[in-house]
């Protein structure tokens, strides 16, 4: 019975995941209509022409920071409304007009975004509920195979998005959900397998310490692989001096990296113990800590790789793009870890089940 | 080589005019050029470290710069010598000494470490994609077979056996050198500066990142409380004339010199595991005992400097291993319970226990895991002179999940003509007239098939011979009908030879396959990891943070610096301590000068902003 409500949420829950989707998609589509300097953070005004700050009303007053302030488009305008007479004092009635469309736009903007921010919601509840009941359907903590892994891990990634967007990050809305409803999406239908005890290598108190690690290291490598590539498209579009629609939206390139950066650190430790805990398993299950299985050889390697970002960050002539593109480079490292390994190679870490 | 203007850690520049003028520039530079911020902030990473401070100047900072990040090679302290010998010489020349100055700098830069970390990632990946002789040499064989001249090619370079090979072991042996090189230095310079003095006060703190400005607050004890306050919100606290500067969070670099170092532990865990240990393997029919001497093993590898007199003397015996399978139709057949109980007798005492996949035992200082399973069956074998020949299981391998077995029933002592068989075992046999296959792998519907063998007793060479495949050379094949003979038996049956003689199979039993092994550095090695992650987990989420407060006149400044980024609460920790010293909350000109970003949002992990005083702790 709890499978198949399990079953049932999960299904619903990549359904509204899709709406989701489409709710900041639709966002950032709308937001493409508003005057591309208007949207413009001022920390990229500073960079490309420090005189335009002066005369560009609130938003421009605001130090770079609080254009990662999402919520913002409303907030922005209703300030530009109250205080439309003391900064921008020299504006003409037809500014006013052109800057009430705006905020009509900006409101419609906004509107999209609440929107998704609730479908998220939603679907994060019915999320819940599916890896919830799948635990009870199964008897056992719920990331047993591939498809149970893929949801709880995708479930962090989505907890972590909403405790984000509380925090004034709705805008990372619009790639977590496309990485969720791909994700999700995958999981029941080419990754699902029914519900099964485990396997004996399993019975160890070491498969919840390990894989909870592994997951919510993976939830947060993956979240800030997302920053990452944002943070390339901005300084893209920063350097061609084309900032608009969503990318007008991000925070600084500098505040994109710091975020990336504060995400990587976070779960790099826990990624070190995750792989640790599995070690001493290993030792428990199978009498060696370290074999090279190709399981281990990929998560050292995804280890590495991320050492190597950290590094970067610290080394003159790696920092910024390309230590955003070694990250990268990590995030790619541990999903073919998960799904190349998984499913191409024969090691002892195959319980992907299908 | 682009610049290296972004390692100099502005926040350890000699002098106190030179700190503000540097700081001011790595808060200011905003949209100056991406990542510049990080540059200077992050100088606990690399350049900087919580080193001394500006106090002790010059020569720490320089010092600093040469094993921090080298790839400016020459530090500024360093340069003027180096420009004078070239002077003298004919340019690009250096002397050995220089030479290996050079190279040692270059190894031990962080350039040099992160292309080995690549390479050690690169290097890696060919091994987990290519078969491995450790683990699956039949594979191995099987690509050399089929790819005689790529598999050559790739045997040559070590690409079966990739970590062991010696360019593996170069990579992160190099990795390690480079670490070391790195680290001694700097574990000096922390250890000079821990007990170093905050820096002086910049002179100018208006430049700072965060600041405010009281005018008409300043009291005569104004610094005392600050002093104060400051030491209880663990801050280390340097009293000067006419301020109070104060700095936090020298714990970082120690965490960053204790994750290295203790990485550096770990490479000598494994070591001391691979040189000391080994790791033997066993196979036990039910009712069989085995006991831990060298002649015992099917399987056995041991390190260098392992003597097989630290074998602990003592036997387990099988007593009966309990296998279950799933039945459902979910994942049927898919294993669900590996029980083995066992006798183990060391020192004259015997201990009953249960060994299982998660659950080795440990006898002495070895472990013993159950690495495997499979059938064995148990078989009496009468010569056509009517007398046993051969009594006993014989294990046979399995071959896929559903455990088809196969081996060979040897009988060299039947007479007159020697015998033996080939079996194939069916745990759940299906469809066995035509060779047949098992569908389940418990032992639902048990059946062996057989053919037959008999030829003239052979030599006894002493030749060792493998058990699991029969060398047919001297034997001929007993047929029916132009046919190879086959026949099938089910436990309790006998089958009579054409040629005289006959097999019995009295029933199946369970093998399973252990591992003893002894690894002795693997409490170095765990604790290391340990160490490391706590060590790892300081360095990154204890965020150094200097903090000023100046008194000019009746003019009172409150002024700090987050020496990492994305660190957050800066702005709020500065209105606690203007708070906590009484300083009016409204200051006349510097409410604007806050300048640091917003604490938009933090990631789950480290300090959740808010500058509360136990930020140290949380990290």
């Amino acid at each position: 019975m709890a499978a198949y409500w399990s079953n049932l949420a999960m299904v619903t829950s990549v359904v509204v995941y899709l709406l989701a989707l489409s709710a900041f998609a639709a966002e950032w589509a709308a937001a493409r209509r508003l005057e591309p300097e208007r949207a413009l953070p001022a920390g990229v005004l500073v960079g490309s022409d420090g005189a335009v700050m002066g005369v560009e009303g609130p938003e421009g007053d605001v130090p770079s920071g609080a254009a990662d302030d999402v919520t913002g488009p409303q907030r922005g305008a209703s300030e530009r409304v109250a205080s439309g007479g003391g900064s921008a004092e020299g504006a003409s009635s037809e500014a006013g007009s052109s800057d009430a469309r705006d905020l009509k736009a900006r409101l419609q903007v906004d509107l999209f975004g609440r929107m998704g921010l609730a479908l998220i919601i939603i679907a994060w509840a019915l999320h819940l509920t599916g890896v919830v009941c799948r635990g009870i359907a199964a008897q056992r903590f719920p990331w047993g195979n591939m498809y149970e892994f893929v949801t709880a891990a995708l479930l962090f990634v989505v907890t972590i998005y909403l405790v984000l967007a509380c925090r004034g990050m709705r805008w990372l809305g619009l790639p977590v959900s496309l990485l969720v409803v791909i994700g999700q999406g995958l999981a029941v239908t080419v990754l699902y397998v029914a519900v099964a005890p485990l396997v004996p290598a399993l019975h160890s108190v070491w498969f919840v310490i390990h894989i909870v690690a592994a997951a919510v290291a993976g939830a947060a490598f993956n979240v800030g692989g997302l920053l990452s590539i944002l943070y390339l498209m901005k300084i893209r579009a920063v350097r061609r001096e084309k900032v608009r629609g969503y990318l007008a939206k991000l925070p600084s390139p500098q505040r994109l990296d710091e975020l990336a950066y504060k995400f990587h650190a976070f779960a790099f430790p826990l990624w070190t113990f995750a792989i640790a805990a599995g070690s001493v398993w290993a030792e428990y299950a199978w009498g060696r800590f370290w074999g090279w299985d190709p399981k281990e050889t990929w998560s050292l390697v995804t280890w590495v790789v991320y050492a190597g970002y950290l590094h970067a960050r610290a080394t003159a002539g790696w920092r910024g793009k390309r230590a955003a593109i070694v990250a990268i480079v990590g995030l790619v490292c541990f999903w073919f870890n998960f799904v190349g390994i998984n499913l191409l190679t024969s090691g002892l870490h195959s319980y992907a089940g299908i | 080589m682009p610049t290296d203007k972004h390692l100099i850690d502005p926040f350890d520049q000699p002098e106190a005019e030179a700190a503000g003028e540097a700081s001011a520039g790595a808060s200011g530079e905003s949209g100056r050029e991406d990542g510049s911020s990080a540059s200077g902030q992050e100088g606990g990473r690399d350049a900087s470290g919580a080193g001394p401070a500006p106090g002790d100047d010059a020569s720490g900072a320089s010092g600093r710069q040469v094993h921090g990040d080298a790839s400016g090679a020459v530090s500024p302290g360093k340069a003027p010598t180096r420009r004078t010998t070239a002077a003298t010489r004919p340019g690009g020349t250096l002397r050995a000494s220089e030479t290996l100055r050079w190279l040692w700098t270059q190894l031990t830069s962080m350039r040099t470490a992160l292309v080995l970390l690549f390479a050690l990632a690169l290097g890696a990946i060919p091994g987990s994609l290519l078969p491995q002789r450790p683990t699956s040499p039949v594979r191995v064989r099987e690509f050399l077979t089929n790819n005689p001249q790529l598999g050559g090619f790739y045997d040559a370079i070590g690409l079966f056996d990739v970590y062991a090979s010696p360019w593996f072991a170069a990579i992160y042996l190099l990795l390690f050198v480079s670490l070391v090189g790195c680290i001694i230095p700097r574990i000096g310079v922390y250890l000079r500066g821990l007990r170093a003095q905050p820096p002086r006060t910049p002179r100018n703190l208006g430049r700072l990142p965060a600041h405010l400005d009281f005018a008409g607050a300043a009291t005569p004890v104004l610094l005392d409380q600050a002093e104060t306050l400051l030491r209880k919100r663990r801050f280390r606290v340097r009293r000067l004339p006419d301020s109070v500067s104060a700095e936090r969070g020298y714990v970082r670099e120690l965490g960053n010199l204790v994750f290295h170092v203790s990485l550096v532990f770990l490479l000598c865990g494994v070591a001391w595991g691979a040189l000391f240990g080994y790791k033997g393997t066993v196979a036990l029919v039910e009712g069989q005992s085995f006991s831990n001497t060298l002649t015992q093993f099917d399987d056995f590898t041991s390190g260098g400097a392992f003597r097989a007199s630290q074998l602990v003397p003592f036997t387990v015996k099988l007593d009966s291993f309990e296998a279950k399978f799933e039945t459902g139709p979910v994942q049927r057949g898919a294993a669900r319970v590996f029980k083995a109980n066992t006798t183990t007798t060391m020192d004259g005492v015997s201990r009953q226990q249960t060994l299982e996949v998660n659950q080795p035992l440990v006898v002495g200082d070895s472990t013993v895991h159950l690495v495997g399973h499979g059938y064995a069956v148990d078989v009496t074998v009468k010569g056509a002179d009517g007398k046993v020949a051969f009594e006993g299981p014989v294990i046979l391998l399995p071959q896929d999940g559903n455990f088809l077995s196969v081996g060979v029933v040897k009988a060299p002592y039947a007479r007159p003509d020697r015998l033996a068989f080939e079996a194939l075992f069916l745990p759940t046999a299906v469809d066995s007239a035509n060779g047949g296959t098992s569908v389940f792998p418990d032992a639902l519907n048990p059946l062996l098939l057989l053919n037959a063998w008999h030829g003239a007793p052979k030599e006894a060479t002493g030749v060792p011979e493998n058990v699991y495949s029969l060398d047919t050379t001297g034997l001929t094949q007993y047929t029916k009908d132009g046919k190879p003979l086959r026949f099938t038996l089910a436990p309790g049956e006998v089958f009579d030879l054409p040629g005289g003689g006959s097999i019995t199979f009295h029933d199946w039993k369970r093998w399973v396959s252990l591992q003893v092994g002894s690894t002795p550095g693997l409490w170095l090695v765990f604790g290391s990891v340990l160490v490391a992650v706590a060590g790892l987990c300081l360095s990154l989420f204890v965020r150094p943070r200097r903090v000023w407060v100046k008194v000019s006149g009746d003019r009172v400044e409150v002024a700090g610096l987050d020496r990492t980024e994305g660190r957050g609460g800066l702005d709020d920790e500065l209105v606690l301590i203007s708070d906590g010293l009484g300083l009016a909350p409204a200051p006349a000109a510097g409410a604007g000068s806050v300048a640091s970003e917003p604490d938009a949002a933090e990631p789950p992990a480290g300090t959740t902003g808010g500058g509360t005083a136990d930020d140290e702790g949380k990290s």
